[in-house]
């Protein structure tokens, strides 16, 4: 079937069909890329990396060539400074308006009147957005969204935003680590383990949930050639009695009286391998024993590997991406203990990442979006806190409304974008969030802004190679802000229609006469919007085609 | 109709069809804005104003030609100056006469259907495309600032909760409709941008994305194939248009040009229907610095060939909506950036210049020639150029008033000061049939000055009709000088007193405005 039919099919068939492939398709692997480290490769790596690509970021990866350029987006981290603040006023705790929550005490179980957590949880939202749109040049930020899909928890469901905190943070610390090492961390995190139930899992009657997740979605998956069992769900939840949340620690402890202590099987999927019962806090370890079991078999790395694959390149896996991609990055993952950057490097060098085929196809999340629009146009938020926060909030809102709840997943599998056959990434664009982008980037560029924030056309313009030469600023601002080639016929209309106002064509030297006339007495209100308003009508024009949803 | 405060909201300066993908944002919006839309309903007409830009700054003087004077005229341009012989005559009017290409909007005079209006400009004019542009889109001071279109303050009046809950049920149909890839600033109202633009009355496709280029046959080319097509089914107004579009299925024939192109979009949707009440087409190359026209023949060349597109576009455009029978709902009208100069380059063309006639068009439309030749001095120089006569503002302000029924107060709110209002729609159109006066016959012996060449100071002596009386001074490019008088007067002739010390020598132009009423006197100061 015509993969343009299925968008018509009822939602009954739509679950069982799946993607063919295309006419086009690439048998690139995991060979080093040796080939041009041009503007095109280089936004194609930053845009992919990070939210969004400045002409900054651009010059500065550009200056180190393909090779160190990876190097740094995958070994640079940064610890966060800030944490969420006191931004609603009244709070039981005693936490003054300004301060952070974090350490406070535990919030008291929400009553009609008060719910404190409710108050808190839109501010660890905004903070996190400013985390994102503060990020260095790294895939650090990038990778945390990735886990906090992977290994997602709704903030609602926890219910204590000092958890949810604690949680963000330990992904973070961990986003370019080791995945056993995190997968044991989100075992043991106390968000987590009330999320899925994991702190109510004890010996007399064994709650699946965390157990089952733990393999259906975090580790082994449900790819083609895993077959796990039900009993495998059984016995990993038995092996997880026991821990509690202390929420005045914040921290998880083993209740060893709440343990199952009997031998845990595991069925052939898992060779058939054994969990010693232990007794008394040795129980603890059971999970180390449950963890080896699991990452003994490479569908783990199979699992994570396809899942970066369709987050950073494409969301299509076809018998040679299988074969020449996922296979040989599983094997790298293995070797190197789970470590995640070795297979980031690899991806990030392959030939396969810097086909033409794999650029330009992935369909911005609205994370991506939105902070890459706000990172790539320089939008400047407010200092004062409270207005910060407004103005964060206001983009995790207006995110939110796009389909993307940072923090708030629909469901502890993430964003269906992520993983739904076989569309994935179009599930993003409908006919409600697509006007709702539009809308978004239309009043960010008006002059009147929204919620305090604008994009400033001239700051952006004047970072451009040549902004007095129309030709030249139109060409440059397509190399930053779309991925796809643009006809020269396009070229010539946005240059004439939009920054020439539909005079002759020839006369380029009227948008240099005023851009130089601008820049010459930037002051001057009538030189300055004569300038403005036509780079408003570009940048608008640009950010409403469909092209700009492409990175 | 509902006035609204609404300059207190910052204007968002959007110009592309910002809210074809608005109105869907809920979060934006009041919850009530549906029902206050609902009850601000707008002005019950079912007018419809057409305008088309001349962009570049069209060759005013060469288009209306002015006769009773036309030895000054050929003195000042002998290179590409119209043969006398050429020009085509107007009925009824010695004065004036049209250039050979305008041979459509001749016939339309002659019928009853055209208003000229004669040196439109605005004091102290500027020469820059963009600037001048932005300022007639606009309607600026030529120091002003706004970043919203005098048209888009208009729709903003009439429909104040734009674009929250747009279309609704009542409101089917876009308010403005630019034919083009993007949307005039013109039409840039409080809350967004009013107008959508659309490149074709049927393939709703470009109307989203005007010029696109086919997807390549790789993962990104479906990625963007799958983004389009959402595109194109997001676009609310799609179905009134096209169901706009799909009731007309025969039009008379157009000139093959792009301008006619435009026009015969616009004839149809408004046969097919649709409510939207502005719409806007556009001309280009109208810049002629060189070569505007042919050697050898002056009624032939680059600038003669714009204006038979212009004419034959208009001709076929009413002649279509009269068999569609709507011609009735029509009015037009053309304006430019700019006119060009008195007196023409060695090039055979012509440079930026300031003041230019617009030319207006419709069943209602009142015949006639509103003001004077433009004054043309015995021995142009190169800074010479025609001084105003009426404000293009005022011409807004007639149309709003007289075709759109908007009263003086919601007036002074959308143009943001009084302007002058002249007789160029009947009566009949907005139901307010009033005594017409003859406005050029009363605007003559209004003002004149002594002494005249003065040195020093001089006095002019001016009668008013009563009500509102001004004067303005101009030099020679346009510039205010001065405006010595400004104020209501009762009946009466009356002086004043005009200082001219500080100034060089040279002409000077005072121009009486009192009601529909003005005369332009020129002055010459000598040492």
């Amino acid at each position: 079937m015509d993969r343009r039919q299925f968008l018509t099919l009822s939602p009954e068939s739509r679950q069982t069909v799946k993607a063919t492939t295309t006419g086009a398709r690439t048998d690139s692997g995991t060979n080093a890329y040796t080939g041009a480290f041009d503007t095109a490769q280089v936004v194609h790596l930053l845009k992919r990396t990070m939210f969004g690509a400045t002409p900054a970021d651009i010059a500065w990866a550009k200056g180190l060539g393909m090779d160190a350029a990876v190097e740094a987006l995958i070994t640079t981290t940064s610890t966060i400074a800030t944490s969420p603040l006191n931004t609603y006023g009244d709070d039981v705790t005693g936490i003054a308006p300004g301060a952070t929550w974090v350490n406070s005490t535990p919030p008291p179980v929400a009553t009609d009147d008060l719910d404190l957590d409710k108050m808190r949880r839109p501010t660890y939202q905004a903070w996190w957005v400013s985390i994102m749109l503060s990020q260095g040049r790294s895939i650090q930020e990038k990778m945390m969204l990735f886990w906090a899909n992977h290994f997602s928890i709704e903030t609602d469901k926890v219910l204590d935003a000092r958890l949810v905190y604690r949680y963000n943070n330990m992904l973070r610390a961990n986003a370019l680590g080791n995945f056993k090492t995190l997968v044991k961390e989100v075992t043991l995190a106390p968000a987590m383990l009330i999320y899925l139930n994991g702190n109510l899992n004890g010996k007399e009657a064994a709650d699946e949930n965390y157990g089952r997740e733990l393999q259906e979605l975090f580790t082994v998956g449900k790819g083609p050639d895993s077959h796990y069992t039900e009993d495998d769900v059984r016995a990993a939840a038995r092996v997880l009695t026991g821990f509690r949340v202390d929420p005045v620690t914040m921290t998880s402890y083993f209740e060893t009286t709440q343990h199952d202590i009997t031998n845990k099987e595991f069925s052939d999927f898992y060779l058939n391998k054994k969990v010693s019962g232990k007794t008394g806090p040795d129980g603890a370890t059971e999970l180390d024993d449950l963890l080896a079991i699991i990452f003994s078999s490479n569908e783990v790395a199979k699992h994570i590997v396809r899942k970066i694959y369709r987050f950073f390149v494409y969301y299509l896996i076809d018998d040679a991406v299988e074969a020449n991609v996922i296979t040989p990055l599983a094997a790298i993952f293995v070797a190197n203990n789970y470590d995640i950057t070795p297979v980031l490097r690899a991806l990030f060098k392959s030939e396969h990442f810097y086909d033409p085929l794999n650029m330009a196809c992935l369909i911005k999340s609205p994370v991506d979006f939105t902070i890459g629009m706000c990172r790539e146009f320089g939008v400047q938020f407010p200092s004062a806190y409270m207005d910060a926060y407004t103005a964060w909030d206001t983009m995790r809102d207006t995110m939110k409304n796009m389909l993307q709840d940072i923090g708030q997943p629909p469901l502890v599998a993430g964003w269906d974008a992520y993983y739904q056959e076989p569309q994935y990434h179009e599930l993003w664009i409908n006919t409600d969030t697509l006007p709702k982008r539009n809308m978004l980037s239309d009043m960010l560029i008006s002059n009147g802004g929204f919620a305090n924030l604008k994009i400033d056309v001239l700051t952006f313009a004047d970072k451009l190679s040549d902004p007095s030469n129309p030709v030249t600023l139109v060409n440059d601002s397509l190399d930053l802000m779309y991925r796809i080639e643009v006809s020269d016929a396009t070229r010539a209309f946005l240059k004439n229609t939009l920054l020439l106002s539909g005079q002759n064509p020839d006369s380029d030297y009227y948008w240099t006469d005023a851009w130089n006339t601008y820049k010459a007495n930037p002051g001057d209100a009538a030189s300055r919007q004569i300038v403005e308003s036509r780079l408003q009508s570009l940048y608008k024009y640009l950010m409403d085609l469909s092209e700009y949803q492409l990175a | 109709m509902k006035r609204r405060d609404f300059l207190k909201y910052t204007a968002p300066a959007t110009v592309l069809p910002t809210f074809i993908n608005g109105f869907a944002v809920k979060a934006f919006g009041s919850s009530s804005s549906l029902l206050a839309a609902l009850e601000a309903s707008a002005t019950d007409n079912d007018h419809v104003l057409v305008m088309i830009q001349l962009a570049g700054g069209n060759d005013g003087l060469n288009m209306v030609v002015p006769l009773d004077i036309y030895g000054k005229y050929q003195a000042a341009r002998p290179n590409i100056a119209i043969a006398e012989g050429k020009v085509l005559p107007l009925v009824n009017n010695i004065k004036t006469g049209l250039h050979p290409a305008l041979k459509g909007i001749q016939e339309l005079y002659d019928d009853g259907k055209v208003c000229i209006v004669q040196s439109v400009g605005y004091p102290s004019p500027d020469y820059s495309h963009f600037r001048a542009t932005d300022i007639w889109l606009t309607g600026s001071d030529q120091n002003q600032v706004l970043t919203t279109g005098w048209a888009g303050r208009y729709l903003s009046t009439e429909y104040p909760d734009f674009p929250d809950n747009y279309p609704n049920d009542k409101d089917t149909d876009p308010l403005a409709i630019q034919i083009g890839s993007i949307v005039s600033p013109a039409f840039n109202g409080t809350n967004a941008n009013m107008g959508i633009a659309i490149t074709s009355a049927t393939d709703f496709y470009n109307l989203i994305d005007g010029v696109q280029d086919p997807v390549p046959n790789t993962h990104a080319g479906l990625e963007l194939e799958y983004i389009r097509t959402i595109a194109r089914q997001t676009n609310k107004f799609a179905d009134s248009i096209k169901a706009a579009a799909s009731k007309v299925t025969s039009q008379s024939p157009y000139p093959d040009n792009g301008l006619a192109e435009q026009l015969k979009i616009v004839a149809r949707l408004i046969a097919g229907g649709l409510k939207t009440r502005l719409y806007m087409v556009s001309l280009g190359y109208f810049d002629t610095h060189a070569s505007q026209t042919q050697g050898g023949d002056n009624t032939t060349g680059y600038h003669a060939e714009l204006l038979g597109r212009l004419s034959t576009s208009i001709k076929a455009f009413m002649d279509d909506l009269t068999n569609l029978k709507v011609s009735r709902r029509v009015a037009g009208m053309t304006f430019s950036e700019f006119g060009r100069r008195t007196k023409s380059n060695g090039s055979m063309g012509t440079d930026h210049g300031a003041a230019a006639p617009m030319i207006l068009f419709g069943d209602y439309v009142l015949q006639g020639v509103l003001g004077a030749s433009p004054t043309i001095p015995d021995a142009t120089s190169v800074n010479d150029n025609m001084p105003m006569q009426y404000d293009f503002r005022s011409v807004y302000a007639s149309l709003l008033e007289q075709w759109f029924c908007v009263d003086n107060t919601t007036l002074q709110t959308i143009l943001l000061k009084d302007y002058q209002r002249l007789p160029i729609i009947s009566g009949i159109a907005c139901g307010t049939i009033t005594a017409i006066d003859d406005v050029n016959n009363g605007s003559t012996h209004l003002i004149t000055n002594y002494p005249n060449p003065f040195v020093d100071t001089t006095t002019l002596k001016y009668k008013s009709k009563g009500g509102h009386t001004m004067i303005q001074i101009f030099d020679t490019m346009g510039r205010l000088i001065g405006v010595p008088v400004n104020k209501v007067l009762a009946v009466g002739e009356y002086t004043t007193s005009f200082d001219a010390r500080q100034l060089a020598t040279g002409t000077y132009y005072a121009r009486l405005q009192n009601g529909p009423y003005q005369q332009v006197r020129t002055m010459l100061k000598v040492k």
